[in-house]
């Protein structure tokens, strides 16, 4: 016979046996019973100083791990400070599941003290919500909301459970499979489609790869290279992308778009084949979108069926799981192999790589680049956004998937810090670096809390120039130099850091940098680096909104 | 172009908040969208007509189709349908033999009088929406007072050929 249990506890049971390695939350009164429950459990836990870090963190244990990241918070205020967090994984489509307090269900709907219609409220920013109002549901809805958020296209799940469920008592079964009928993502791509796609492939002449966040999602790594190599194709990268095909590889042309390199931008701009693999033409990426790729067939892969012909017309759709589909075309796929196009790409890499001035000043790309032979391109970068975030994507050399963390379709300032406590919660054996702004860093900044007090081994550079530089860049060059509230007057980072008991560095020359970051490196516990860099320094290249992609600012013309 | 998608769902609260706050986050236009239970309690079926060109249409089903409510989703403007619409037309009577001739154009049109009263009558139809349309007009010159449709269910005819779930055609 199986003892009785409340919600609360079989919450936690449930957690156990989806192997949660960590929860990051926050408290309040809809979810005492909750938070009860857990004292009595081994489950890790780590109290944040906001429900905004919760949810990143539990994100960036996500990316960094491969396994869904979970977070905690009460209702009302608790639940909508985690939104942000909670958008941001949805427009990344990363795995999370969300867990929020609920006034008791009578209450519901009463305007009762701390309710928020959360369910509501997130319905469009989760991949799929549930108000539990049986605590005979709870089980089973715990088990699907691990595997909607952690299967097919992954994302954001949440979960609202009323406080007198959290109280309400039944036996504990965790069922052993789900079932949901209308959920059966397709993972194998249509036989027929592959072969039309490998037939385009091996009649291509200028064939381009265009990877992105779906290979590192689907764990295709490997076999994106093995593809790459044996068609002899390029391979471009979006922001997501990064780390999907290895950032030193000949065969490597970075990142694409906005600010992608100009051989990238150019290698799309002129192959008669498109490749697109895991990822879905943002507007960033594209440019203008009737003039991206002009001369290129487009194949596109992607889990997601909803993903494909949205804003560019392409000629073979594959829905499927990119790994499953990789392997298929691996098997049969073949394409002579002619020099001419590679050799021009090479020959564009050779003449147009990226460059900043290379004078004595300290210059962000310099700290970034610094990071990079530092930590041998091997440690887990989160960033933040801005000009920051940009030039991390173009100067530290992504090798390997899962070490990239940015938020990439919401960009959303305040990211990259409790990520990246995340990342190290998951990876501890991993050196994790957070490059953030001044701005961006001061979003989230509570979070110094968090990594002292749970010994967060976490190093995080802040490229200080006293600007919200990205939004000054675009008034400089667009809104004639009218720096209308982006200038920053800042607290010192030093002092803040030396505050709540972590080591405070800052860096104001450029032969300071390297043994900054070795120094940071050796410090075992958080370090604040606060490099005071080139206050104008501007991103290069630039696509201008709504240009076309070889319409670059300061790069080949 | 203008299209009628039925769609099975899960047959719990939020569904239809779900649905319909897709249709207007994504910017699509619904022309009508009538929802009941079916055969098995557990699932409803919505019948939506929507309006949009090609592109707009694919995305509204393959949107439909991600929810994870979201049961099937068929076209049926791509099989053999068909579809009844219920109206209620509230119709004012200004002239002494406007009773009559109203009476008569019900009829002949197979609708009901469902409320007579001094100074209105009512009238109830069922059928397709163009026949529902023609009779709104043989009643315009009366002056109509009111109106109240149901919005279009539809059902696909039996026919050889099952038509594809969105699902299958992607395979
Ligand atoms: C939450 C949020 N608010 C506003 C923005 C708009 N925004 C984009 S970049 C940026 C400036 C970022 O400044 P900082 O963090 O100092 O980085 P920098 O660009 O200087 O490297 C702003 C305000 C945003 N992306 N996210």
């Amino acid at each position: 016979m199986t003892t009785k249990m409340n919600g609360a506890r079989i919450l936690v049971e449930s957690l156990k046996k989806e192997n949660v390695g960590a929860i990051f939350g926050y408290p309040g009164g809809q979810a005492l019973p909750l938070f009860d429950a857990l004292y009595h459990s081994d489950l890790k836990f780590y109290l944040v100083r906001h429900e905004q870090g919760a949810a990143h963190a539990a994100d960036g244990y996500a990316r960094a791990t491969g396994k869904p990241g979970v977070c905690i918070a009460t209702s009302g205020p608790g639940a909508t400070n985690l939104v942000t967090g909670i958008a941001t994984a949805y427009m990344d489509s990363i795995p999370m599941v969300a867990i929020t307090g609920q006034v008791k269900t009578f209450m519901i709907g009463n305007d009762a003290f701390q309710e928020a219609d959360i369910i509501g409220i997130t319905r469009p920013i989760t991949k799929h919500n549930y108000l539990v109002k049986d605590v005979k549901d709870l089980a089973r809805t715990v088990k699907e909301a691990f595997h909607i958020a952690s299967t097919g296209r992954p994302g954001p799940v949440l979960i609202d459970l009323p406080s007198d469920v959290q109280l309400a008592e039944t036996e504990f079964h965790y069922p052993e499979k789900v079932s949901v009928r209308g959920y059966k993502p397709t993972y194998c791509g249509h036989p027929g489609q592959i072969k039309r796609a490998v037939k385009m492939v091996s009649e291509s002449k200028r064939p381009v790869i265009y990877a992105g966040g779906g290979v590192i999602l689907s764990g295709a790594a490997k076999e994106l290279k093995e593809f790459a190599e044996k068609i002899n194709s390029p391979v471009t990268m979006t922001l997501l992308g990064l780390g999907s095909f290895p950032g030193n590889h000949e065969l490597s042309l970075g990142m694409l778009g906005m600010h992608g390199t100009g051989y990238a931008n150019h290698a799309v701009q002129n192959c008669d084949l498109l490749i697109a693999i895991g990822a879905r033409f943002d507007d960033r990426v594209t440019g203008k979108i009737d003039e991206f790729a002009p001369h290129a067939k487009v194949i596109h892969i992607d889990i997601d069926p909803s993903a494909i012909s949205k804003s560019v017309a392409v000629d073979v759709p594959i829905v499927g799981d990119v790994k499953c589909v990789l392997e298929e075309f691996l098997k049969i796929v073949h394409r002579p192999h002619d020099k001419e196009w590679t050799e021009k790409i090479l020959e564009w890499k050779q003449k147009h790589p990226l460059n900043y001035k290379m004078d004595d000043r300290l210059r962000p790309q310099y700290v970034i680049q610094q990071i990079c032979e530092a930590t041998k391109g091997e440690a887990i970068i989160a960033t933040d956004v801005g000009q920051h975030q940009m030039w991390t994507a173009q100067w530290y050399n992504f090798m390997r998937p899962r070490e990239l963390l940015s938020s990439g379709g919401l960009g959303t300032m305040g990211y990259g810090f409790p990520a990246g406590i995340g990342a190290k919660v998951g990876k501890p054996g991993s050196e994790v670096f957070v490059i953030s702004g001044d701005g961006s860093i001061q979003m989230n900044i509570q979070e110094l809390a968090t990594a002292v007090v749970n010994k967060i081994d976490i190093k995080i550079a802040i490229l200080n120039n006293s600007y919200l530089g990205m939004v000054r860049q675009w008034q400089e060059l667009f809104y004639g130099k009218r720096y209308s509230h982006t200038k920053l007057e800042n607290p010192d980072f030093v002092k803040i850091a030396e505050a709540y008991g972590a080591v405070g560095i800052r860096i104001s020359k450029k032969e300071e940098v390297r043994p900054a970051i070795e120094k940071a490196m050796r410090t075992k516990n958080t370090v604040v680096m606060d490099f005071i860099v080139e206050p104008e320094e501007n991103v290069y290249p630039m696509v201008p909104a709504g240009k076309r992609l070889d319409d670059m600012i300061g790069s080949m013309a | 172009m203008r299209q009628t998608i039925s769609v099975l769902v899960e047959n719990h609260p939020g569904v239809l908040a779900r649905i319909s706050g897709l249709f207007s986050a994504r910017g699509f236009n619904i022309d009508s969208l009538a929802v009941g239970e079916t055969e098995d309690p557990s699932v409803s079926r919505m019948t939506i007509v929507a309006e949009g060109d090609e592109r707009t249409l694919e995305q509204i089903k393959k949107q439909l189709n991600k929810l994870i409510d979201v049961i099937t989703v068929t076209d049926l403007t791509k099989t053999k349908f068909i579809d009844r619409e219920l109206i209620l037309i509230k119709v004012g009577i200004r002239a002494q033999n406007d009773r009559t001739k109203i009476i008569e154009i019900a009829e002949t049109m197979k609708a009901n009088v469902a409320d007579l009263g001094l100074h209105t009558i009512t009238i109830e139809a069922v059928g397709e929406t163009s026949h529902i349309d023609d009779l709104i007009e043989l009643l315009r010159q009366f002056g109509i007072k009111e109106i109240v449709r149901t919005g279009k269910i539809a059902m696909e005819t039996e026919s050889r050929e099952k038509p594809k779930t969105i699902k299958e055609e992607e395979e």
